[in-house]
């Protein structure tokens, strides 16, 4: 923790940063919320703990936050991916963010998109072993379990759009669910306006999504639609090779193709 | 009471399928008349919402096609198509749509025989299944009764 405060103060104090995005206590002890740090004051009230899940790269693209200048945001392996995958969406210029990669305690101080693609190809890829296991539950059971699991959990979607809005790669500045000269998705929240919005979220960000779970944590149904997200992105592993954030040269599954992409589906 | 007759909507791109499909009129070949067209400029154009839009408004089957890899049209359209079915198939699958229901298929503008085959076969599965009625329906969508207002 203090080493946190420490770094964050002297890239504050050097105007190597404007802003630090971090963590202070939330409204309980397991509890934590954004924090801003723009001073030492402000610094010192930065926390890490176990229940700081959420993806504060997501605040790298508001404007509000990029008009405090330039920015160092704290965060483990997601956020890294989330910073590669935005420069390779064109969002984020090398050199225009900071990340603050915290792994047992220690802090490292990562200023170019080369030093966060070393960080990361050092660490291990994919889904976790335990995230596998629950994908291949959930594929394993027969087709009428799976759809009177998800007709079931989706039905209970609020519309909320809290997943939206915990992603960092959903910002759109206008989303298709606004859109409503063709409405494609119904606004109410209703049988199939629900499962058509998270299928929609859910391919949208096929190939991009770094699985950092946010998504699911910002649910207020606990619904566990990063589950939707998982299995694509294992499915463009499996299909093509491709893995989001790992490389800023790599263009994300569905942008590119191959002439000789293998089906077995297609008549 | 009268046999059950499915639903097929098909998604097919302006310069095969619907042209295959046109070869297949003009040749004076025989086929189910259960499948409605809708034309599309391209299959990379067919979004994957449409084949949703589709079941949500009481389609029983729906049948997407276009031309064959390296004909496209517009160079790539079918490759770019190819990849996000890849995926799309996966996540319906995934939450259990029933993916017999759902026919992915490239007609040239040449193979009109195989069009007609493709619809009678694509029929003769859906007939087999029977009504979609699991799949949720859009409120206010066609043989629905109209959202009361107060």
């Amino acid at each position: 923790m203090e080493l946190l405060r420490d770094k964050a103060k002297s890239l504050l104090k050097s105007g190597a940063v404007q802003v630090v995005i971090g963590y202070a206590a939330g409204s309980a002890t397991d509890r934590f919320r954004p924090h801003f740090a723009r001073s030492a004051d402000e610094a010192d009230r930065l926390v890490f703990g176990d229940g700081c899940r959420q993806n504060l790269a997501v605040y790298l693209l508001k404007p509000e936050v990029r008009a405090m200048g330039k920015a160092a945001v704290v965060g483990g392996p997601t956020t890294l991916r989330t910073l590669l995958q935005y420069a390779v969406e064109n969002q984020v210029s090398d050199g225009s963010a900071v990340a603050l990669a915290l792994e047992d305690g220690r802090v490292e101080e990562l200023t170019s998109f080369a030093a966060v693609e070393e960080y990361l190809a050092q660490r291990p890829h994919g889904l976790s072993e335990e995230d596998r296991a629950e994908l291949e539950q959930h594929a394993g059971r027969s087709r009428e379990d799976r759809w009177a699991y998800w007709s079931g959990e989706l039905a209970r979607c609020i519309r909320c759009y809290a997943c939206r809005a915990a992603c960092p790669l959903c910002y759109c500045e206008q989303c298709i669910t606004e859109n409503n000269q063709p409405q494609w998705v119904p606004v109410a929240s209703d049988a199939f306006g629900n499962l058509e919005w998270n299928v929609v979220r859910a391919m949208h960000l096929a190939g991009r999504c770094v699985n950092c779970g946010s998504c699911a944590a910002a649910c207020p149904q606990n619904i566990r639609i990063d589950l939707l997200n998982q299995v694509l992105a294992q499915e463009a592993m499996t299909q093509f090779g491709a893995e989001a954030g790992y490389s800023v040269r790599k263009e994300y599954a569905l942008s590119v193709f191959k002439p000789d992409d293998k089906e077995t589906f297609i008549r | 009471m009268a046999e059950y007759e499915p639903k097929i909507i098909a998604f097919v791109c302006n310069w095969c399928t619907y042209a295959g499909a046109d070869l297949t009129g003009t040749s004076r070949i025989h086929y189910a008349p259960n499948v409605r067209v809708v034309r599309l400029p391209c299959t990379g154009r067919i979004d994957f919402m449409l084949i949703l839009q589709a079941f949500g408004q009481g389609a029983d089957g729906v049948i997407v096609s276009g031309c064959h890899p390296g004909d496209c049209h517009y160079t790539a359209g079918n490759f770019h198509a190819r990849r996000r079915w890849m995926l799309f198939r996966r996540l319906l699958d995934f939450v259990g749509v029933d993916m017999r229901r759902v026919t992915f298929s490239w007609v040239s503008a040449a193979e009109g025989a195989k069009w007609a085959e493709l619809v009678n076969s694509v029929v003769a599965d859906v007939r087999k299944l029977g009504p979609y009625e699991e799949f949720p329906q859009r409120l206010g969508g066609p043989g629905q009764k109209p959202i009361e207002v107060a």
